[in-house]
């Protein structure tokens, strides 16, 4: 685990070429990618603080990751940063999405293809339960019972109940800072 | 000089709203934006709008790139090209705004409780998110073995995660020969 003494600031070139690979990589949810390269591998996140980052990001609307993009790349080199790691993570996707719809009726229709796909799909969610799992376990460790008396309901509220996500939202957010609010003192 | 397709100001400007509603993320959205390019623009069949969501997923990139795709169908590159900006721009700039604050104010309380107490609930709501997602996958033996052997391998090894996500496509292909 890098995240050590000495912290890293990426330059702009950087933050394009890691969000560059964060997207080509990213089958079925850049997320687990994300973790990996900014938290394991560069070590330019430390496990709460990609944690906090993205919580900061799900609280606002739009495309996650997207946001997250912004918000690391603002926070090492401020708007060019965030350019950077933007564009970075969209240009590929972007252009082999369009190109995968221009071939569409010959390429997907065939048997392997499908096969492959759902077996890919196998694959994703996998990589999206660890990823998950990777991102319960700070919490776990540094606050168990807030961490499990907001995980707990939040995960039902929009799970099993089905509620939409900006009032779970609404009620669970401030009630979760009040508690740490109160924890900080 | 050729004059700009109005569809792509209407294109602009609904994935702008979109994205402004989309809370937890474009997957939230989807709903509505089949709405949107079905029902209410005629935009497309429900099988074309089926068929974009299916190349969407199976392109590598964060999960707006249905958003893409229908930009593309209605009008070309362009119309690709106009969605993306409108789904990710406005977002962007919030995220971007908030971002300095949340900097500035590192070291505060109140910044530290909003982080610490964010986190739990961004987490419940990403879990639901991955049930959602997963009971809506493909079961039988096999994949949820492709599916757990993934996660066992992501979570006790340093493999690429890329690596898993090939071989599973050559076991999905030799699986159909």
């Amino acid at each position: 685990m890098p995240d050590l003494a000495d912290p890293v600031s990426p330059s702009s070139p950087a933050l394009f070429r890691a969000f560059l690979e964060m997207g080509l990589s990213g089958f079925g949810g850049v997320l687990p990618f994300a973790r990996r390269t900014l938290v394991e591998r560069r070590g330019w996140l430390s496990a709460e603080d990609f944690n906090e980052t993205l919580a900061l990001c799900q609280s606002l609307p739009g495309p996650n990751i997207v946001n997250m993009s912004v918000v690391v790349g603002a926070r090492f080199e401020g708007w060019r940063g965030a350019l950077a790691a933007f564009a970075g993570l969209v240009i590929a996707p972007f252009c082999i999405v369009v190109l995968l719809a221009s071939l569409w009726g010959r390429l997907a229709l065939t048997r392997e293809a499908q096969g492959a796909m759902r077996y890919l799909a196998a694959a994703a969610t996998g990589l999206a339960g660890a990823t998950l799992a990777k991102m319960i376990r700070p919490i776990l460790t540094q606050t168990p019972l807030s961490g499990v008396l907001i995980m707990g309901p939040a995960f039902a509220a929009v799970a099993l109940l089905q509620l939409p996500l900006a009032w779970v939202m609404a009620v669970a957010a401030p009630i979760s800072v009040g508690l740490a609010w109160i924890r900080e003192r | 000089m050729k004059p700009i397709n109005p569809i792509l100001g209407v294109i602009a400007f609904q994935f702008a709203a979109l994205s402004l509603l989309a809370f937890g993320g474009a997957n939230t959205v989807i709903p509505e934006m089949h709405r949107l390019a079905v029902e209410r623009r005629h935009w497309m069949s429900d099988t074309d709008f089926v068929a974009l969501f299916a190349l969407s997923q199976a392109a590598p990139g964060p999960n707006f790139l249905i958003s893409t795709l229908v930009g593309w169908k209605v009008a070309g590159l362009a119309g690709a090209l106009v969605a993306t900006l409108a789904m990710c721009g406005p977002t962007c700039l919030l995220a971007y705004l908030l971002a300095k604050v949340w900097e500035r104010y590192k070291h505060t309380r109140w910044r530290k409780a909003f982080a610490a107490g964010l986190s739990p609930v961004a987490v419940g709501m990403g879990a639901a998110t991955f049930w959602l997602l997963a009971r809506a996958a493909d079961t039988g033996v096999i994949l949820i073995a492709v599916a757990g052997v993934s996660a066992i391998a992501v979570l006790f090894t340093r493999l690429n995660p890329v690596v898993i996500l090939v071989l599973a496509a050559v076991l999905g292909v030799i699986g159909t020969l």
